[in-house]
């Protein structure tokens, strides 16, 4: 049975990590569109599966955040990448199976995913 | 939406723009009553009268504002297609209070669905506002308070991937064990 108790364990381990993400101002930012048409489209279980992967991984220097509608509803559920010393990815139609591809390729070795971008979408 | 628990991630948004610092979410399922309920509960900048008749209708308000749109729309027809309906309480400067009931055996009713996912990543996504977040089922209450945890995490933010993965376990198991398991 978990307890609230076990959130002061959890916080060392946290701080270690907190601390780390400090000292890198060069973090990854995951940005999930999550207004209506976002969270219609399955924009939850996409942000779920990038907060699992980011865990699962221990990457210390990645953050995922929420916006809102960016216009393009028939797109969603849409994903921004802001990489440091990169432009910004925005990969479309997501699903948590593509997360775990965009995680280990993109995040932690650099390479756009390119079919599942925007820009692949022929528009 | 597919799932009410997707509807109360949606309407939440709402009080996280209307710049809310605490959010209170209160799911209420009682078989017995055959209800299933849910009510939002925000200190956001809330909405004038004007503003108030005009969010359940969603040509007008997905025109003029933003703010609102399209959800409180689609959750009331989800109601309403269950013999439920949705209702909006709203003061300017005090906040908005938001209920939706549904009957809990109709056939029309959507799934309750990932609510733990739902709570996580509004809990997540917005470290700085206060949740409180109570689910009775029949009786048995499980409850929780973003407070809490924050004065326990102190420096480290709700937003961290490994506080945000216990979170998800926490509720899971808080809700598994008001639908069944021992006292």
């Amino acid at each position: 049975m978990k307890s609230l108790a076990e959130l002061q364990a959890l916080k060392q381990k946290a701080i270690e990590n907190v601390n780390l993400r400090k000292e890198r101002e060069d973090g990854t930012r995951v940005v999930v569109g999550m207004a209506t048409c976002g969270i219609a489209a399955g924009a939850r279980p996409v942000m779920t599966a990038f907060l699992e992967e980011i865990n699962k991984r221990n990457l210390q220097n990645v953050v995922v955040e929420q916006t809102g509608c960016i216009g393009l509803c028939r797109l969603e559920p849409i994903v921004e990448i802001y990489a440091p010393g990169q432009d910004k990815v925005t990969y479309i139609k997501m699903t948590p199976e593509k997360v775990a591809r965009i995680v280990s390729e993109h995040i932690v070795n650099g390479q756009v995913v390119s079919e599942y971008t925007i820009g692949s979408a022929g528009m | 939406m597919q799932e009410i628990s997707l509807n109360i991630l949606d309407i939440v948004q709402n009080s996280v723009r209307a710049g809310a610092t605490l959010i209170e979410v209160e799911l209420r399922e009682d078989t017995d009553e055959d209800i299933l309920s849910f009510s939002v509960k925000d200190n956001g900048c809330g909405m004038d009268s004007d503003m108030v008749a005009r969010v359940m209708d969603p040509f007008v308000t997905t025109r003029t504002t933003r703010k609102v749109g399209m959800g409180i729309s689609l959750l009331r027809s989800a109601a309403q297609a269950t013999g439920g309906d949705v209702e909006l309480t709203s003061e300017v400067g005090k906040g908005t209070f938001i209920e939706a009931r549904f009957s809990y055996s109709h056939i029309d009713r959507q799934p309750l669905g990932d609510i733990a996912g739902t709570m996580t990543a509004l809990i997540s996504m917005n470290p700085e506002i206060d949740f409180c977040y109570r689910h009775t089922f029949n009786k048995r209450v499980f409850e929780l308070s973003t407070k809490e945890m924050k004065d326990i995490l102190g420096e480290v933010p709700l937003s961290d991937p490994t506080v945000a993965a216990w979170i998800k376990d926490y509720i899971d198991e808080g809700i598994a064990n008001i639908y069944g398991g021992a006292e």
